[in-house]
């Protein structure tokens, strides 16, 4: 019998909360514990200077360094969810939204727009996996394939930045068709020969992969990001054994055959610049 | 006779069961009457049992172990069917099957899960969760069919696609996307059939079509029931909550504007009664591709993308 008992458990910390970069002047790397001053983490993209860890960061950071200076123009910044088959699980949909808008300040779980790369204009979407796990429900769905639209309409590339737990379980079946919704556009996207690059971040799993995520002309991810079909846990309780290192990492996926480039968060614009260069310039 | 007897069928079973032994005796003695009575009296029950399911007992009756699947379809609906193997690239996947058949006459590729009715061929099947080398092998077929200007059928009843390792490795993922790509833009009419389960992406991976048609006991969502609980309730245990909240039957579906059209199944499930399910199946089927004879192939792609750029709820 011990002497002490913990009363609370509060040692877990859901990996969500976990990743979030802290506010604060210093900041601990989630991978080798190195303590960065948050300038220089910044300086540094968000990326650990000693074992080169990417942290998770907002699609307006991501816009910011990848973009020229002040061209980025939001679309459809007002869109939201209106909870479509009243889903209530031990909480009501309707909360979780408001709650997740409150926590983000943003109105769903993408951002999306024109902007310049480099001077090339293009069509852009970036994910925020802040926002429910970044899943994908009508909301993300409709603004994706919009901005696949808008990439078709005004004959320029469309590039997309993925982070997502996969497709939204509160919208039901009408979630599922945003797999389908956003393929559409962008088999349209293709016929038209108009150049799609793809850009997997930590995490990319579920419909997001399933869908755009995977159907790059050029698929890119960062290092180290999970990348995959079905999640890492479900995977282990069906085999009922432990995954081998590294499984469904970036590394992995190049490994295999479905991403071209493991690119560093630091040379992704130059990288893109590139590819776009000899895609569409 | 249905071999499983689901908790709520139970009632029906019993009172048939009871006539059929009367029957035995009807020889004997003049008990016409009372079987008569006790006929009509299951024909109310049924009316009563399958008017008022829940969501739950729907999905457990679109996972009826007697319910007929893809190649019984094909066997009792079809005719000259060759079946085809293999992706071309790495394997056959037996979870999904297909090839050319004949509707009615007309020429026709046929693709649909394949589950197995006991243990053995249940392995065989991968209970019907197919691996990557099932969407290629889906697509390579749906490819063939349009070089050659035939129409496409495909009919879903699968759990998932498969979450294991090798089907990691081998891009289960990208094998999805591919499909919902290709299929948006084959220039060949596509009917699609939700025949058992339509677990998300396992399903939509051979999904994406120019109508979408729902048996009425059948369902459609995002994710299983039981994955959803144990998701968002952390326990296997409320399933039944889940299937509500998801509102995953064909009725439900139809309401959201994804499906076209609810096909009838006989009192009590398609098991009650394949061969009927596949007549009606067949009449439907031939009906929905009449429509699509004579459409010209762009406008038939620009008119699939928009159907499913539509779906989908918002406000801004």
């Amino acid at each position: 019998m011990a002497w002490f008992r913990r009363s609370k458990v509060s040692i877990n910390v859901n990996d969500a909360q976990r990743k979030d970069i802290p506010d604060g002047m210093w900041i601990k790397c989630e991978s080798c514990g190195e303590i960065i001053h948050r300038s220089q983490l910044e300086q540094q993209l968000f990326t650990c200077l000693k074992c080169q860890y990417h942290f998770r960061i907002t699609s307006e950071q991501y816009l910011s360094f990848l973009l020229d200076e002040g061209s980025f123009k939001e679309m459809d910044r007002k869109m939201r969810s209106t909870d479509p088959i009243n889903f209530k699980d031990t909480k009501l949909y309707k909360e979780r939204i408001k709650e997740s808008m409150r926590k983000t300040g943003l109105q769903d779980a993408v951002r999306t727009g024109t902007g310049k790369i480099s001077g090339m204009p293009i069509a852009i979407a970036a994910m925020d996996f802040g926002f429910i796990g970044g899943s994908m429900g009508s909301v993300v769905g409709e603004k994706v394939a919009r901005a696949a639209e808008k990439a078709l309409k005004s004959k320029c590339p469309l590039i997309i930045i993925s982070s997502s737990g996969g497709a939204r379980m509160m919208e039901g079946a009408l979630s599922l068709m945003q797999l389908a919704k956003t393929s559409g556009r962008l088999a349209q996207l293709s016929d038209a020969g108009i150049p799609y690059i793809s850009l997997m971040t930590d995490p990319t799993t579920g419909g997001v992969t399933a869908s755009y995520a995977m159907l790059g002309d050029v698929n890119l991810a960062e290092p180290a990001a999970l990348i995959g079909f079905a999640g890492p846990r479900v995977i282990k309780q069906t085999i009922g054994k432990d995954l081998p290192p590294g499984f469904q990492r970036s590394e992995f996926q190049m490994e295999h055959g479905f991403v071209d480039m493991v690119v560093h968060r630091k040379e992704m614009k130059e990288t893109v610049t590139k590819l776009l260069n000899y895609l569409w310039a | 006779m249905a071999k499983t007897v689901l908790e709520f069928e139970k009632p029906v079973v019993e009172l048939e069961q009871k006539v059929e032994e009367m029957r035995k005796y009807s020889d004997a003695l003049d008990i016409a009457d009372e079987i008569k009575v006790l006929e009509e009296k299951i024909l109310q029950l049924r009316k009563t049992i399958y008017s008022g399911l829940t969501r739950w007992q729907k999905v457990q009756l679109a996972r009826h172990p007697d319910r007929p699947y893809t190649l019984d379809y094909i066997a009792m609906m079809t005719t000259d069917f060759i079946e085809m193997h293999g992706d071309r690239c790495f394997a056959d996947d037996k979870a999904i099957v297909g090839g050319f058949a004949r509707i009615e006459g007309e020429p026709v590729m046929i693709i649909g899960h394949q589950k197995g009715r006991d243990t053995k061929s249940n392995l065989y099947r991968n209970f019907g969760m197919p691996n990557p080398d099932g969407y290629r092998k889906a697509l390579r077929l749906m490819k063939l069919a349009a070089k050659f200007g035939r129409p496409v059928v495909t009919m879903l009843d699968t759990p998932g696609a498969f979450p294991g390792l090798e089907a990691e490795e081998r891009g289960q993922a990208e094998a999805i996307a591919r499909n919902l790509f290709e299929m948006s833009h084959l220039p060949v009419p596509i009917i699609v059939i939700i025949i058992g389960e339509g677990a998300s992406g396992g399903a939509l991976g051979i999904g994406v079509g120019d109508r979408v048609l729902m048996l009425e006991n059948t369902w459609y969502s995002v994710i299983s029931p039981e994955s959803c609980s144990s998701i968002l309730w952390r326990s296997w245990e409320f399933k039944e909550q889940a299937a509500e909240a998801l509102k995953l039957t064909a009725p439900d579906l139809l309401a959201q504007g994804i499906i076209d059209r609810i096909v009838p199944e006989p009192l009590g499930g398609a098991h009650r009664n394949p061969q009927q399910t596949a007549d009606t199946l067949r009449v439907v089927i031939h009906e929905e591709l009449k429509k699509f004879r004579k459409v010209n192939p762009d406008k038939l792609i620009e008119k699939r993308v928009e159907k499913f750029a539509k779906m989908g709820k918002w406000e801004e």
